[in-house]
This record gives structure tokens, C-alpha cells and sequence, in this order.
């Protein structure tokens, strides 16, 4: 966006006038404004990767001084200790599946609502993106989980994950259907296409842009979220990585060492996604804010 | 009618249906069940009337004062976000000129890591003894000013608000950047040659015409604060006392000491607030849209 807009609009206070000394220092002032802003965003992740290499000595301050010997066995240790490799499958477990879920359930519902506008259509698509604001009540999930047998199962706290990404998911991709022309579902439909073999070989891969953006925000929503197994699993070998963080970190307060190895295995994977991920990432959390 | 065979009913309905059982069916169940004293220790059930309302209300029980905290986290935790997110929308957008990417991927970075690690960094980081905040105010001479963060009752909620708010600042500067770039850069050169200053361009420019992306934001950050609840558990689980309980941290207690009644009183409660909320996020949101 920056290279080819013309100068006024770049900056809005220079119109086209030459950098002058005063200009440059403005811009001086600017840059070390955003670099330090930029540091205390970046401070707290660089605490915890400094001090994973540290022994529990060193730790113990949680300084961001160099660590003096790089302790990389932290990380082999933690992974024993607190069980990592299983909370690590759980997590990729949970947060695959019910992003596939709920961004294919999604889809589907979002394109049939915004394509036929039934009056029925047109009130479900409302009702169901209501989902976005409605809290949930624990109590009566609770009684629902039991009933339906999904309570402390994987399969349960996966499928209540796909519920809680719908909402979201469907409006997003409501709004993307609506900018794709009629037209590639009436020759598809001349070609003798039954609804099946439209949706999924015709639209579906015209939607890959937003099913990428409804799929890597759903991902990191579902790897980071802690509360619903809090409420849902009792059994610590179907927890995910932030519960496993949390309870290592009540077992193990005084090693702010392996701690800090165990915080920095539950993020990296979360800045990996976000780092490939940034443009669908923005574009969908800004989506509704200003424009689609 | 033709319509209805291209784009079939059935598929809205596994969206429908994974909707209706997880958010729904709960939901209205909760009201029904708000009028019980259900508890998790005995298995029959009786009406009690408006009891529980009542006893949210009582001045022996603190919810009033919960209630009045997560109004108040709610309240600055906006304030804070809406001006710094503006602050450094307006730098990366108006000020600097190079580097914009870099600097918009590293203040957003703190909006996808999970809040359960957040809360466990910070918690070091505001430790009053050897934690960096203190450390860091001692290195440079204002000793004085090093606090209790985090046990100290007057300072604990702020504590909270500003890690809070250091979490989601980029968020918001996201969708104001985006709203700024809808701005014609037209408007800033007719400014200019009014002869307006940067402060008045601010004022009658810049703040009208990002109204909608600013309504917006304040919508999402008010329904992300009556719903918090990773932060102040991880950070202080409510504590000192009760001086940082909020409603979902009460309500999560009420589920661990098997109130089941009272707890769905109160979520029964925040199900209004929020669906009143939530209608007007809706409209905003799909008017956001219709603006391309």
C-alpha cells in the first residue's frame, strides 16, 4: 500500500513540498516512537525466550539479561515433566479439527442463506450470527454436555469448539458469497451440476481466501482458549497446551526456567501461524469494521 | 421453486444445529432453571422463585461489587485501547513513512498470543520483588514508584487494565488503520489549504470520518469486557480479597462450589445485556459491509 500512492497521501501533513531537515527529524521522532512502542510489545516474548536458557538459578529474577550457558535441555525437560508431547497432540487435535468443522459447516450455511434470501434464510443467518455476542452459560452447557454424553470427551470439547467458531465464521463468509456473480452457479447448473457437485467443485475453491482467513483465526481462537476445558475436561491427559502451561506453572513456580520453555513451546506455534497467516488474519479481524 | 433445490435447506443444517444445541438450547434453559436452587450436591430441584435474583442483589453477597469491576475494567480497558490504538494508528498511518509492516505485525503480535501465557509473564513481570517492572524502575532512579502491583487492593484492578491493555491496543489499532485508509486524502489537501492545523485536521477530519470504525471497536471491546476472564483469574483469580472479582471469575467460583442456581441467575442476567449488545453489533457490523 505504501509504494505506489502518491506522496500527499502518504503523509497528509507534507503535500508535496521537499524533505527539509525539519521533515527528516519529524521522521526521526516517529521512527523512535515506533520502535519503542514495538519493544514493549515485543519485551514480554523476549523475557521468556531469554530466560528458557537459563539454569533455575538465573531465572529465578526473570531478568532479560543473557543467559551465560544456553541451557537447551529446559526444553527436553519440560517436555518430560509436564507431559507436553501429549498436551501438544491434544491442542493440534482440537484446534484442526473443529476449525475444519466449523469452516465447512460454515460455508455451507453461509452460502445457501446469502444466496437463496428466503425470508426463513434471511432470519437464521441473523439468529446465528447473533452467536457472536451471546455468552455462554457453563451451568446449563454443563447439563447439555451430559445429556448429549460429550462432557470430558475429545470428540465433545471438539465439536463444542466448532459451535463456538460458527457465528463468526458464517458472517464472514456471507459477505464473501455475496461479491461472487450468479452466473458461475447457472452455467454449472446448464452443465447439469447438482447442488453437491456446484457448491463443492464450482464456489468452494473460489472461497479460499476467506475459508483461509475463517480457518487461521478459528485456529489460534481454539489454541488459545483455556476456559472451556477449565469447565469441560477433567482429565489431564486430554488437556490442551494453555491448561498444561497453567498447571505447570502451579507445580513448578520456583523453575521460572522451565516455565518459560514450556510458555515459549504453547506460542510458538501461534506466531508460526500468525507470521504465514498475517494478511488473512487482519483482513478477518477487521472484517465488519470498516469494510468487508 | 427452483431456488430451493440449487441451494437445499440441509446445508444450514449442521450450522443450525450445532448452533442451536451449544448456545441456544442453554440459553433458554438458563432462564428456566435461574428459578431453582439447583446445586450440584442434591438431586431434586424446587421453583424458589425470585430467589436467587435476590440474592445477587443482597448486600451480603458481593455481586454488586463484581459487577461494578468488570464495569470499570470494562470502562478503561476502552478508554486506554481507543486512544492508544489511535495514537499508533495515527503514527503508522500519518507518521512514519517507512517500515509500516514491520511495525503493525510486531504492536499486533500481543493480540494473538493466548491469555493464559499473558497473564503468566506479567505475573512475573509485576512481581514486587524481583519482577522487571520494579527492577527496570529501580535501574533508573524511581525506586519510589515501584508498587505492588498485583497484591495490592487499590492497584490490582489497574494492574489488570494495563497488562489488559497492553494485550489489546494492536487490536484496535488494526481497525482503525484500516478506517483511516478509507479516508480520500482530498479531504486533508482541502484542509491544508484552509489552512487548518494538524489538531484541527484530527479533530474535524479524521475523528467524523473514522466514527464508524470507532463505534465499531468500542462495540467489540465492551462485549470482550463483560466477558473477561483469563486475565483476572490468571493474574489475580479475583484477588486480594474480592478487590478484582469480576462476573465471569464469580461465575466460574459458583460452578466450582456447585451453585449451580445462582450461577445461571447471573448468566441469565449477562444473556440480556449481551443480546442487547449484540443486536446493535450486528447491524453495525452488516452496515460496515454494505458501505464497499
Amino acid at each position: 500500500m505504501t509504494k505506489d500512492r502518491p506522496l500527499t497521501a502518504l503523509a497528509g501533513f507534507r503535500l508535496g513540498r521537499l524533505p527539509t531537515a525539519k521533515n527528516v527529524g519529524q521522521q526521526g521522532i516517529y521512527h523512535l516512537l515506533a520502535v519503542l512502542i514495538c519493544l514493549a510489545m515485543y519485551a514480554p516474548v523476549h523475557l521468556v525466550v531469554v530466560n528458557s536458557l537459563k539454569d533455575r538459578t538465573d531465572a529465578r529474577s526473570m531478568n532479560i539479561e543473557r543467559p551465560t550457558m544456553l541451557h537447551w535441555e529446559n526444553y527436553s525437560t519440560v517436555i518430560e515433566q509436564a507431559n507436553l508431547e501429549r498436551a501438544f497432540l491434544n491442542s493440534i487435535l482440537y484446534s484442526s479439527s473443529s476449525t475444519l468443522l466449523s469452516t465447512i459447516l460454515a460455508a455451507m450455511a453461509a452460502y445457501v442463506m446469502s444466496r437463496n434470501k428466503t425470508r426463513l434464510n434471511r432470519f437464521l443467518y441473523f439468529f446465528v450470527i447473533m452467536g457472536i455476542a451471546m455468552p455462554v452459560n457453563f451451568f446449563t452447557l454443563t447439563k447439555v454436555m451430559q445429556i448429549t454424553q460429550l462432557i470430558n470427551t475429545q470428540i465433545g470439547i471438539i465439536v463444542l469448539y466448532a459451535a463456538t467458531q460458527l457465528p463468526f465464521n458464517t458472517f464472514l463468509i456471507y459477505g464473501f458469497v455475496e461479491s461472487l456473480p450468479r452466473e458461475l452457479d447457472e452455467a454449472a447448473i446448464v452443465d447439469g451440476a447438482g447442488p453437491l457437485r456446484l457448491f463443492f467443485r464450482v464456489i468452494f475453491p473460489l472461497l479460499t481466501p476467506v475459508l483461509a482467513t475463517a480457518a487461521l483465526l478459528s485456529f489460534l481462537d481454539v489454541w488459545n482458549n483455556f476456559i472451556f476445558p477449565l469447565y469441560y475436561l477433567n482429565d489431564t491427559s486430554k488437556w490442551p497446551m494453555p491448561l498444561a502451561v497453567y498447571n505447570f506453572l502451579g507445580q513448578f513456580e520456583s523453575s521460572w526456567n522451565l516455565v518459560s520453555a514450556d510458555i515459549v513451546l504453547t506460542i510458538l506455534p501461534v506466531i508460526a501461524v500468525y507470521l504465514l497467516g498475517q494478511r488473512f488474519i487482519v483482513s478477518g479481524m477487521t472484517a465488519g469494521s470498516v469494510k468487508g | 421453486m427452483l431456488h430451493n433445490k440449487v441451494y437445499p435447506f440441509y446445508f444450514t443444517l449442521g450450522t443450525i444445529i450445532l448452533y442451536m444445541v451449544f448456545f441456544v438450547i442453554p440459553a433458554v434453559m438458563g432462564l428456566g432453571y435461574a428459578f431453582t436452587d439447583w446445586s450440584r450436591y442434591s438431586s431434586d430441584m424446587n421453583y424458589v422463585g425470585l430467589e436467587n435474583y435476590r440474592i445477587l442483589i443482597s448486600s451480603e453477597n458481593n455481586y454488586i461489587h463484581y459487577a461494578r469491576n468488570t464495569f470499570l475494567f470494562t470502562l478503561n480497558t476502552i478508554v486506554l485501547k481507543t486512544i492508544l490504538g489511535l495514537a499508533f494508528a495515527l503514527l503508522l498511518h500519518n507518521g512514519v513513512k517507512h517500515l509500516r509492516s514491520l511495525y503493525r505485525m510486531i504492536i499486533f503480535l500481543p493480540a494473538v498470543l493466548p491469555m493464559v501465557v499473558v497473564g503468566i509473564i506479567f505475573h512475573s513481570v509485576l512481581n514486587p520483588r524481583r519482577g522487571l517492572l520494579n527492577e527496570l524502575l529501580r535501574m533508573v532512579g524511581l525506586g519510589a514508584w515501584t508498587q505492588q502491583w498485583l497484591t495490592d487492593p487499590k492497584l490490582a484492578l489497574l494492574s489488570i487494565i494495563g497488562v489488559d491493555t497492553w494485550k489489546g491496543a494492536g487490536y484496535i489499532m488494526v481497525i482503525l488503520l484500516a478506517g483511516l485508509q478509507t479516508i480520500p486524502a482530498e479531504y486533508y489537501e482541502a484542509a491544508q489549504i484552509d489552512g487548518a492545523n494538524a489538531l484541527a485536521r484530527l479533530r474535524h477530519i479524521t475523528i467524523p470520518l473514522l466514527r464508524p470504525a470507532l463505534i465499531v471497536a468500542t462495540v467489540l471491546n465492551i462485549l470482550y469486557g463483560l466477558k473477561i476472564f483469563d486475565t483476572v483469574y490468571v493474574l489475580t483469580n479475583g484477588g486480594p480479597g474480592y478487590s478484582t472479582e469480576v462476573l465471569y471469575t464469580a461465575i466460574f467460583k459458583e460452578f466450582s462450589k456447585g451453585r449451580y442456581g445462582v450461577g445461571t441467575a447471573l448468566s441469565s442476567l449477562l444473556f440480556f445485556v449481551m443480546v442487547f449488545i449484540g443486536y446493535f453489533v450486528i447491524r453495525l457490523m452488516e452496515q460496515g459491509r454494505t458501505h464497499d
